[in-house]
């Protein structure tokens, strides 16, 4: 465990980072690397490392560290840079506010309450899960009805078990994995239901997850009704309409004692929002430019709290990012404005960061909006690059050299995803 | 044990009956069939303090809403629950619901009911510019207010409880008999005895008088469903928005709560089913309909939480409060809106009833009407956040980020009553927030388990078979 002593808190840091997860740890090891000294971890976990404690399954860590790692043996090997790098990780603490002066009020287990002053905030919250009232699911509203992710935390940290037979809600990542992850601990999971025509976690968890433990998938079908009162005892499942409405005469009952819900991740950013930080309606979270700093000045975002990630890799990748250039901007070195902005166009619905330079080379993430198959994705008439498919559950990566901007003189770049 | 007076049901009525009778030298008992009082139709009620003015005067509802209304003040400055007077507004699209306004200004002025007054489009848009502005007029009334019912309903029973009430929890009434010196009650617990029976079980009143041999009247619930929407929403409207009846709602409304969020609804529907607390697609639907023509920026997709609850409506629609033919069996029955509202009039009026059935009302000079004052740890001032933190560290570590709720407030409802989750969440509102438990499930659980000297396992989300996790190695339900 790491726990740093709110008694040994300076009052002034150089760069406060908001969250211990895979964003925040990789943010602290970005600002380190710029130079910026004084640096600060909060965290309102017992331990640094986020969600990736709970994550006990591999597949982590293939494009960062070029082997297939556990969620924990990834948040070790940051962790242990962390330290190395002697940067203060303070856990049982919680970001209860931060004002325009980038002074946060922190709430620590051990000390009380703390205020603190930064001179670079790297929100890195991360995001929470979607909850029953968010689908509005009608029915009874017993217990066993709950987050993929709280059925995780149950599981994997704690060793107890959630129930005895499971019906999913939702195919993102984390119900795909608790589908299996269940079935090992010897619960029944009856089926995974999906709203929308299309799986919405990675292709490989459909696989690995659903396939290989003859988990059916249901999709085009939804949750009509919660049964029981005290305990779930059953669930009404049914096929949806073209208004995602279920169609009552094709329903049926599923006797089950848990219904677990994987219905998509919100970013986290009640902070942002206190501190006023321009949010993008689409993502939920903070439009940044290429260096992932907000609106405000001084105050830098990265991970899932800017935009929804499938690999944690990228999550790493992204905050890096955000912490290096938060360091630039606490040493004096911060990097000319972005002269470009990037709209989203035709079947994309977001591109992050909202703004790019031409002088830099950048790594611009996107989700589109529907499946296509044999696509282009276009930047203006700069650069198209060929895709084979594009699915809305998988994130879309590309890399923007300076080069391809040499001759592009406006201030605005359409991204679109087109069939070729 | 032999008491003087039994009360079955510790909804807000029974619990307001308690705390009034606590005032007295009496023996007095609650009895409540779910595993905390105020979780059957108190839990799922709308919060609202009506203003005084929508009851007909020829009705008891009527004449006690009013009554009740006045005494919300002094009861919040003892008992320390969520409450304030934000005032509401019946508003109309036509100069027919203008006619309609104009008449409920003219019979509230007669009751007494002060404050009133109609407010043209131009004060309207000023005060509320967020409510369509098909809006022609509306009738303002301060008098109206919001309340936590669940909060009233424990800290109500909490300064019952500090007086001397006894209350037995998980105890459903099953058999009433009559004896020589008063009633025995047989059911989920041991038996009681007392001389009177006051009746206040909600739904279940008539079920109950049936018991007593005094089946004279019926409960048909009336289920209203209500959507909670997220915080990010507080301010929108800042009064409570009635709209008058139409032909295809009975008035939905859009209430602004104590603790900031937007709730909509109810929806009002008669059902033949005492258990069915089911939200439904076409109720949401109607809701939602219904509230965006009153006030068109509210959206489903704002809704955060939702839940339905019964209203003990019974036939004839008035409140059914008085003695019966069975000597000693009081019924408080009926009791749906106004009659959150009306609950503090109404334990005055059976503690007179009791009088007059021979009851010796001595007043106790030991009453304390005050419960120690509940710290709502994150409305407090830094600096005195800062010394509390510094006096127990509890305070500073939290439990529920949404609503940020420490340890040490968790713990506090842990120790005043609580022993489920939803105990906890009606009490302190961890859990109550965006993220809805979430985060604070776990945490909540642990605290239970430790507090309580009890394995996790045991934690339920309300009691009875309600468990939330179980052990690897049970084959069976925990």
């Amino acid at each position: 465990m790491i726990t740093g002593q709110a008694t040994q808190l300076k009052g002034r840091y150089d760069v406060v980072v908001a969250g211990g997860g895979p964003a925040g740890l990789a943010a602290a090891l970005g600002a380190r690397e710029q130079g910026a000294q004084r640096i600060l971890v909060v965290d309102r976990e017992r331990e640094a490392g986020g969600i990736l404690w709970q994550c006990i399954h591999a597949g982590f860590g293939l494009h960062h560290f070029k082997e297939e790692l556990t969620g924990p043996e990834y948040a070790q090997r940051y962790l242990e840079q962390v330290l190395e790098k002697e940067i203060d990780v303070l856990t049982d603490t919680f970001v209860a506010d931060i004002d325009r002066d980038r002074r946060l009020k922190l709430m620590t287990g051990r000390e009380g309450i703390r205020v603190i002053e930064a001179n670079a905030v790297v929100l890195a919250m991360g995001a929470r899960e979607r909850t029953r009232g968010a689908v509005r699911i009608p029915g009874t509203r017993p217990a066993g009805v709950m987050t993929a992710g709280f059925a995780q935390k149950v599981v994997n940290l704690h060793g107890y078990l959630p129930g005895r037979r499971a019906v999913i809600l939702g195919s993102g990542d984390i119900g795909l994995i608790m589908a299996r992850r269940l079935t090992l601990e010897g619960i029944e999971v009856a089926g995974v239901f999906e709203i929308m025509p299309h799986a919405n976690g990675l292709s490989r968890n459909i696989v690995q997850c659903l396939h290989d433990f003859d988990i059916p998938l249901y999709l085009s079908h939804t949750v009509a009704e919660i049964h029981g009162r005290e305990r779930v005892e059953k669930v009404t499942v049914a096929p949806v309409d073209a208004q995602m409405r279920p169609i009552p005469g094709k329903a049926w009952d599923i006797d089950c004692d848990t219904l677990l819900l994987s219905i998509g991740l919100i970013p986290e950013n009640e902070l942002s929002r206190q501190l006023g930080v321009r949010l993008d309606p689409v993502t939920n979270g903070p439009i940044v430019s290429s260096g992932m700093e907000t609106t405000m000045d001084g105050v830098f975002a990265g991970g899932n709290v800017v935009h929804i990630h499938d690999l944690v890799d990228f999550v790493s990748q992204e905050s890096l990012l955000a912490g290096r250039n938060a360091g630039l901007y606490v040493t004096g070195n911060r990097p000319p404005t972005d002269n470009i902005r990037l709209s989203p166009g035709e079947n994309v619905a977001y591109c992050v960061p909202h703004t790019i330079s031409s002088e830099r080379p950048h790594t611009i993430y996107l989700r589109v909006r529907r499946p296509m198959e044999k696509c282009s994705i276009r930047f203006g008439t700069v650069l198209e690059k060929k895709l084979s498919y594009v699915f809305p559950a998988e994130m879309v990566t590309l890399t923007v050299q300076p080069k391809f901007l040499e001759n592009f003189h406006g201030d605005a770049l359409s991204v679109d995803v087109v069939a070729r | 044990m032999n008491y003087d007076v039994t009360i079955i049901g510790g909804g807000v009525i029974g619990c307001a009956i308690a705390r009034e009778l606590a005032r007295y030298r009496l023996g007095v008992i609650l009895l409540e069939k779910e595993c905390e009082v105020g979780f059957g139709t108190s839990k799922s009620n709308s919060g609202i303090i009506h203003a005084g003015h929508h009851s007909a005067t020829d009705t008891l509802k009527g004449r006690l809403e009013w009554a009740g209304n006045q005494k919300w003040d002094s009861l919040c400055a003892a008992l320390g629950f969520g409450f304030e007077r934000i005032g509401e507004l019946t508003v109309a699209f036509t100069p027919e619901e203008r006619a309609t306004l104009e008449r409920l200004l003219t019979s509230g002025r007669a009751k007494g009911v002060s404050g009133l007054e109609i407010w043209e489009p131009a004060r309207l848009r000023r005060e509320e510019p967020n409510l369509s502005h098909d809006i022609i007029a509306a009738l303002h009334a301060p008098t109206a207010g919001v309340v936590n019912p669940y909060e009233a309903c424990f800290t109500l029973i909490e300064s019952a409880r500090a007086n001397g009430v006894h209350v037995a929890v998980d105890y459903r009434v099953e058999v009433l008999s009559r004896g020589e010196d008063g009633w025995t009650v047989k059911g989920t617990g041991p038996d009681v005895a007392s001389r009177f029976v006051v009746n206040a079980a909600g739904i279940f009143a008539d079920k109950v008088a049936a018991m007593a041999g005094v089946g004279t009247f019926r409960i048909h619930p009336r289920k209203g469903e209500e959507y909670l929407l997220d915080k990010r929403l507080r301010g929108f409207v800042k009064r409570i928005i009635f709209p008058l009846p139409t032909a295809t709602s009975k008035g939905i409304l859009v209430i602004p709560t104590f603790d900031g969020t937007l709730m909509v609804g109810p929806t009002a529907h008669e059902t033949e089913d005492r258990s069915d607390i089911t939200t439904t697609l076409p109720g949401s639907d109607e809701v939602f309909e219904s509230v965006r023509r009153v006030v068109p920026g509210i959206s489903e997709r704002d809704c955060i939480a939702e839940f339905a609850g019964l209203r003990a409506a019974a036939e004839g629609e008035d409140f059914i409060i008085g003695p019966t033919a069975a000597k000693g069996f009081i019924n408080v029955a009926g009791i749906q809106s106004p009659g959150l509202t009306a609950a503090p009039a109404i334990a005055e009026m059976v503690a007179e009833i009791l009088a007059d059935e021979g009851m010796d009302m001595v007043a106790r000079d030991d009453f304390v009407p005050a419960v120690p004052p509940h710290v709502r740890f994150a409305t407090l001032p830094l600096d005195e956040q800062v010394r509390l933190a510094g006096d127990d560290p509890r305070y500073g570590r939290i439990v529920c980020r949404c609503e940020h709720i420490s340890e040490r407030e968790t713990v506090d409802a842990i120790h005043r009553g609580a022993h489920t989750l939803d105990g906890i969440k009606f009490r302190t509102r961890a859990g109550m927030g965006r993220c809805q438990g979430g985060f604070c499930s776990w945490r909540c659980m642990e605290l239970l388990a430790r507090e309580r000297g009890v394995p996790i396992t045991e934690i339920t989300k309300r009691g009875g078979g309600s468990w939330v996790i179980r052990r690897r190695e049970d084959g069976e339900k925990p």
